[in-house]
């Protein structure tokens, strides 16, 4: 009850924050929707697809992924500029629940996530992209997942690296392998044998194939409720991992 | 209020290899009484923070015990929490936020409910001279509205204690005395205040008693005037021509509140008296019943840097 309370505190806060500067959510659909018009269009001959839709329903739910892992992956650097301000401090001087004081920010970052997406999927739908729904809120419910994780995460370790010059390059060079190996930009079909045994241990890789299923109408696929099992418990860890940091001593 | 018993902690540090520990606190006892303003006295880096710090439950200790408001820090920081206030050395405000938001959130972190929290962070607008600025973004505030809505954070919740971290440093001297007279408020208020600073006129200023600090370690505790009283108590000078320095000497060494005489080299005398205040008026009695001529009287009290050079061997302005 007080953790639910907390929680909602903070969100509300931050999500207050966040309207009253609203360009970010922009900002943060800008690239995926560059990617949606410049880039997608290359898809429908590369992938042999036999409609441009048909090339959507791959590409896209990479996209939503993508666009999951890098927004909560890099939500550390807000934090950071709080952890300099006093704010973090503050807040822990009060008895607010530690768990809260990251939940109240992860979910702000997974609700302008599924925001964005949204926005995403729309535009997609001018491209004559149709999925049902029940199997969109699904897929919309693994993004969440993977940006509470991602998210979480980014916020542990900025609490542990507690500067944006050690902060980036390390998120950096974890994003870029994941994003690689994960089959995002291009299905993992085409890649050799190697790489795709190299994947398979990439919880993300796991994701963009359930999403991708989900986008096909086939529930029934395995790979669906593997992925959602994957980001589940990973995003509990994550949450676990990072509300200790909160806990702990943060100068 | 505040007890602690042998408040410990160390820090590593990594200076390019070898790692060093670093003893911030070695062992801190102290005693605060309900409704004073302590003050912590020290140069930087001499464990001010750090005390401050683990008292406010932010850090945990290496070793030692501490009572606070009647919870016991190890044991139970929960409900410490709940009793204290603290305001940071850096600043706790962002700058997006409007004063008010921050209020009412800070309430509200503490368990106070909606309406509450909105009466009470109007309240504290009032009471600090906010209101007017009240709904505008923190960063559009000058230092010491800035620190007044910190110091109102601080006490949203009304807690019996709260934590200052070097309250007025950085402020221009009239929001530095406009903020001696919120503190002083605050004990009128029956709130208890423990400050940290390391300007000696703060000190002896605002702190009903104070605690010099020295590498870690309190090295002097006692009120301002006892501290300075203990290192060499108070001299009168006394302006005499050199014609009757001699008579006037031989008048006042036979006086009891006198425990030392010295004779000036310009003429006049140096008398080493427990209390100046009292002694003075004794001094013109004697002088003036004797038909001796006084040029002038002059009370010299030790300072608490005078009280810090003997206890750490070094000046508070130096270090």
């Amino acid at each position: 009850m007080k953790l639910a309370r907390d929680t909602w505190l903070i969100f509300q806060r931050q999500i207050q924050l966040l309207l009253r500067n609203p360009v970010w959510v922009f900002v943060g659909v800008f690239q995926p929707v560059m990617y949606l018009l410049l880039f997608a269009p290359l898809l429908k001959p590369a992938l042999n697809a036999p409609t441009q839709a048909a090339a959507y329903k791959i590409f896209v739910p990479g996209l939503l992924v993508l666009l999951a892992i890098f927004g909560g992956l890099f939500q550390g650097f807000g934090l950071i500029a709080e952890l300099r301000a006093g704010v973090i401090e503050r807040s822990r001087v009060t008895p607010v629940s530690r768990l809260a004081l990251l939940l109240g920010r992860s979910l702000r970052d997974v609700v302008s996530l599924v925001a964005q997406a949204v926005i995403i999927t729309l535009l997609a739908l001018l491209f004559d992209l149709r999925v049902f729904i029940g199997y969109l809120l699904l897929a919309y419910l693994m993004l969440a997942l993977i940006a509470l994780m991602t998210s979480a995460v980014s916020y542990g370790v900025a609490l542990k690296v507690k500067s944006e010059d050690a902060l980036a390059p390390l998120m950096n060079t974890v994003a870029q392998p994941v994003l690689l190996l994960s089959g995002i930009l291009l299905p993992l079909t085409f890649a050799p044998g190697w790489l795709q045994g190299v994947a398979k241990w990439n919880p993300f890789s796991w994701s963009v194939d359930g999403v991708r299923a989900l986008f096909a109408g086939d529930l029934s696929n395995d790979k669906v409720w593997q992925g959602l099992t994957i980001v589940a418990v990973l995003a509990v860890a994550g949450v676990f991992w990072a509300a200790r940091q909160f806990a702990r001593s943060v100068r | 209020m505040i007890e602690t018993r042998g408040l410990r902690k160390s820090f590593r540090s990594r200076a390019g290899r070898e790692t060093k520990t670093v003893d911030a606190v070695r062992g801190v006892n102290l005693e605060v009484a309900e409704g004073e303003i302590f003050g912590f006295l020290g140069p930087n880096g001499a464990g001010k923070t750090t005390t401050l710090r683990m008292l406010a439950t932010l850090i945990e200790p290496d070793g030692g015990e501490a009572t606070i408001a009647g919870a016991d820090l190890r044991k139970d920081p929960a409900e410490v929490r709940r009793r204290i206030g603290y305001v940071a050395q850096g600043g706790s405000t962002w700058d997006e936020s409007t004063a008010r938001e921050e209020l009412v959130l800070h309430a509200r972190l503490y368990g106070i409910g909606k309406a509450d929290a909105h009466r009470r962070a109007t309240r504290a607008l009032d009471a600090f001279q906010l209101s007017e600025y009240a709904d505008r973004k923190c960063k559009t505030y000058s230092g010491g509205q800035r620190r007044r809505v910190e110091i109102a954070l601080g006490i949203i919740h009304e807690p019996k204690i709260v934590f200052l971290d070097e309250p007025t440093t950085g402020l221009d001297p009239q929001s530095r005395a406009h903020m001696w007279d919120e503190i002083r408020r605050l004990r009128t208020e029956g709130m208890t205040v423990f400050i940290t600073t390391h300007y000696l006129d703060e000190a002896d200023a605002l702190c009903d008693r104070i605690a010099i600090m020295d590498h870690g370690e309190v090295v002097a505790e006692g009120t301002p005037a006892e501290l300075k009283r203990e290192i060499s108590g108070e001299v009168v000078l006394v302006g005499l021509d050199a014609a009757t320095t001699p008579h006037a000497a031989e008048l006042l060494d036979t006086e009891a509140y006198v425990s030392k005489l010295e004779t000036a080299d310009e003429g006049g005398l140096r008398l080493y008296v427990d209390e100046g205040a009292t002694a003075i008026p004794q001094v013109l009695r004697r002088l003036d019943h004797a038909g001796l001529e006084l040029r002038s009287i002059e009370l010299h009290r030790p300072s608490l840097d005078d009280v810090f050079l003997t206890k750490t061997g070094r000046s508070l302005r130096e270090s």
